[in-house]
């Protein structure tokens, strides 16, 4: 050890430097990479910038989770969503369970009781069948745990290597049978923010099954159907602003996307945002920050601060919002942004990430 | 949770903050070179706990940050090799190279992996014998062992389709860098806590006489940074030139002897040139003779290099501590995280990226943009 740092201590002394500034001109993307997937920012500049503007129409241009048409004057809801996630099963669901319980909460977040859902199946040709029947019978459990019927579908294969085992697709109904709009636009100065549980959990059952992570924990994936916490909150009268249910990008990137499409600021505090011990554990330990964390069983809500007691009391009677909490405030100034008050009291800005959440090294 | 909630304490903060403000007199520019440290600082707005008269800046602490630009180049054309599979940690896969980066490299179909450890990759390499695979070795003394150790366990077990891209830094070299230079502000450092639970701090011995500059052995948590920079302003202030481990709970004087063996088994130091700072020597670790085989820049080949071209990226300053992320002009316009002009905004550590992610705005931060 002794010879090691003198050898550092003759080279060291022996030294000339010269700093130069030169960095070099990074790579312009023109082909889709991973980060266009990511929740973040890359993904939504894609959406904003390509594939938004080609399809111009009111129902697109609110930015929810589901489009409200208008049918014969009764509203309906419709959405879709795909899901590629790999691991297929993971701690506490699977791809199949994943598929209904998103696309029904998607619904849920306009406010619209989920009538009904289809399922397209993408197989891979070497997908074994004795999988494709247990994601087939938690689709058909999780369907049938949540009273939404799977009521159409499709079945493609392709080619060895051209789908990770199985992608699905599923496509929902529902139908609004209240007098609120559920938008970013209804968002008012002063509304409270509530999340209706701790973070983090679903993104830290799909690492720890995730080949090369494991680490042990107890985790289990939060994914699990909403409608009925939104359907109550309905019956109660309570008037809700705007619900959002917190997915790829966490609670961080619904967030800034409210804020942004409010255009109004969101403050939120840390200290009563709900992480669980061994999910904030498992962040630490990867370098990972919780606000980032996918979720896949909650949302936050946006309703007149007055309510705000009352709705979580709602909230709570549910398992899956039994840890429903206010967590921040509305506010005019500094549009678009999104600040949270630190454990310690001082602030920083919460901001999309910008392309994947990749672990942090050293 | 322990050894995390303890450290963030919120009335411990203040306490130290209010202490801190007791004793400063005169400004004092500290530097920290950590990237750990640098995302704590701006994450927990531990700046904004600070009195004014101290300014900390952040030095060439990311590892992602200060790796040239030759060995991304190298790692492309490695990773384009065909049959190769390339493993990585994720940050590294977005840092831009002459003309490429890892990330659009894996979306044009080279086999790139991200792992989280390098026996992961050498696991890799014994369940896929036709396969050649090569892992990317960054990062400073932290990550240094652990390379170390997967080369010796590859010649041990003969593992032959195993081998690295060799591209580690070392910081003392570092810190005598920017401490020669005529441009040096930086009075007091916070030494990496971690890279010193590794080596330990007997090498900061001699810096602090030769230089007559104060470091503190610093950890990461907010609570550490405190005191860690408390006990750095009153060294100052009493005109010491000392090194104190703030970090006790992880760090001895002599560090881990058994790490510090195995990277000598298996590295030699070489000069090494630090991206947006240039070559200082003695300041890298290259596989030494006896492990030659393992060095995948001699096993593939380098690419041919080609020029970089200097753009308004200003990443060599911040590296230096000469400039705040906001005083640069491309800063959060021609430069973000979507569109970097250089590591420091790249790297979840880099310093630019934390001010982007944490800092943009005057309404979280209270010092003043420089523009």
């Amino acid at each position: 050890m002794i010879r090691w740092h003198e050898r550092v201590e003759r080279e060291t002394d022996r030294m000339s430097r010269v700093f130069n500034n030169a960095c070099p001109v990074p790579a312009a993307p023109a082909t889709v990479t991973l980060a266009h997937g990511g929740g973040g920012r890359v993904m939504h500049d894609l959406l904003e910038k390509l594939i938004l503007p080609a399809f111009q129409n009111e129902p697109l241009s609110a930015r929810h989770d589901g489009a409200v048409l208008n049918l014969d004057g009764r509203r309906v809801a419709f959405t879709t969503d795909s899901y590629v996630v790999t691991p297929h099963v993971f701690p506490g669901g699977d791809l199949g369970s994943l598929a209904v319980h998103g696309t029904i909460n998607d619904l849920a977040m306009c406010g619209a009781r989920p009538l009904a859902l289809s399922a397209a199946l993408i197989l891979e040709e070497g997908f074994p069948l004795k999988a494709l029947r247990e994601l087939i019978q938690s689709m058909s459990a999780a369907a049938a745990a949540a009273d939404v019927p799977i009521v159409t579908g499709d079945t493609k294969v392709v080619h060895h290597g051209n789908a990770d085992g199985a992608f699905i697709n599923t496509a929902g109904l529902g139908i609004i049978e209240h007098e609120l709009t559920l938008l970013p636009s209804g968002i008012r100065d002063g509304d409270a923010v509530i999340v209706s549980g701790d973070l983090g959990r679903h993104g830290i059952a799909v690492m720890s099954a995730r080949e090369g992570l494991r680490f042990e924990t107890s985790i289990t994936s939060d994914s699990a159907p909403l409608w009925t916490v939104v359907r109550d909150l309905l019956d109660a009268g309570i008037e809700l602003h705007c619900l959002r249910d917190l997915t790829r990008g966490g609670l961080a990137s619904a967030l800034v996307e409210i804020a942004e499409a409010a255009r109004l600021s969101i403050r939120v505090d840390e200290a009563h945002i709900p992480v669980l011990d061994a999910v904030q554990g498992a962040c630490e330990l990867l370098g990972l920050d919780p606000l980032y964390v996918a979720c896949e069983g909650r949302f936050i809500a946006f309703l007149d601060y007055v309510h705000a007691a009352r709705a979580v009391d709602i909230m709570r009677a549910h398992p899956v919002a039994e840890g429903a909490c206010v967590i921040g405030a509305v506010a005019a100034e500094r549009p678009g942004h999104v600040v949270g008050t630190t454990s310690l009291g001082t602030s920083r800005l919460i901001d999309m990430f910008s392309g994947e959440q990749l672990p942090r090294i050293c | 949770m322990k050894y995390v909630d303890e450290f963030r304490a919120p009335s411990e903060a203040r306490r130290l903050a209010a202490a801190l403000a007791r004793i400063v007199r005169r400004p004092w520019t500290l530097m920290e070179i950590c990237g750990g440290q640098t995302h704590a600082i701006v994450r927990f707005g531990i700046d904004e706990l600070l009195p004014p008269q101290i300014t900390l800046v952040h030095g060439p602490g990311c590892p992602v940050c200060v790796t040239p630009v030759e060995s991304i180049d190298s790692a492309l054309h490695i990773a384009q090799t065909p049959g190769v599979i390339f493993c990585s940690f994720g940050d590294m896969l977005r840092v831009p190279g002459s003309r490429s980066d890892l990330l659009h490299a894996k979306a044009r179909g080279a086999d790139v992996r991200i792992v989280y450890s390098p026996m992961d990759a050498l696991e890799l390499a014994a369940r896929n014998p036709t396969r050649q695979v090569v892992f990317f070795a960054i990062g400073f003394e932290t990550t240094a062992p652990a390379n170390a150790l997967v080369v010796y366990l590859a010649k041990k077990q003969r593992v032959r389709n195993f081998s690295i891209v060799s591209s580690h830094v070392l910081v003392p070299p570092a810190i005598e860098a920017i401490l020669s230079s005529p441009r040096n502000r930086v009075q007091g450092f916070l030494a990496a806590g971690h890279v010193c639970a590794v080596m330990g701090y007997r090498e900061y011995e001699r810096l602090a006489r030769r230089h007559r500059v104060p470091f503190v052995v610093t950890g990461f948590e907010p609570l550490d940074l405190l005191q860690g920079i408390y006990l750095c302003v009153q060294q100052l202030e009493a005109g010491r030139a000392e090194v104190e481990n703030q970090y006790a709970r992880a760090v001895r004087r002599n560090g881990n002897t058994e790490a510090q063996r195995v990277m000598r088994e298996v590295f030699d130091i070489q000069t090494r040139c630090w991206r947006g700072i240039g070559p200082i020597a003695a300041s890298g670790l290259v596989l030494n003779e006896a492990y030659a085989e393992f060095d995948a820049e001699r096993r593939f080949g380098r690419s041919s290099q080609a020029a970089t071209l200097p753009t308004a990226c200003q990443s060599g300053l911040v590296l230096q501590g000469l400039r705040k992320p906001p005083e640069c002009p491309a800063f959060g316009k021609a430069c973000t995280p979507e569109h970097p002009l250089g590591a420091t905004m790249v790297s979840s550590e880099g310093a630019c990226a934390a001010y982007y992610q944490y800092r943009r705005t005057s309404a979280t931060s209270t010092e003043a943009a420089v523009s």
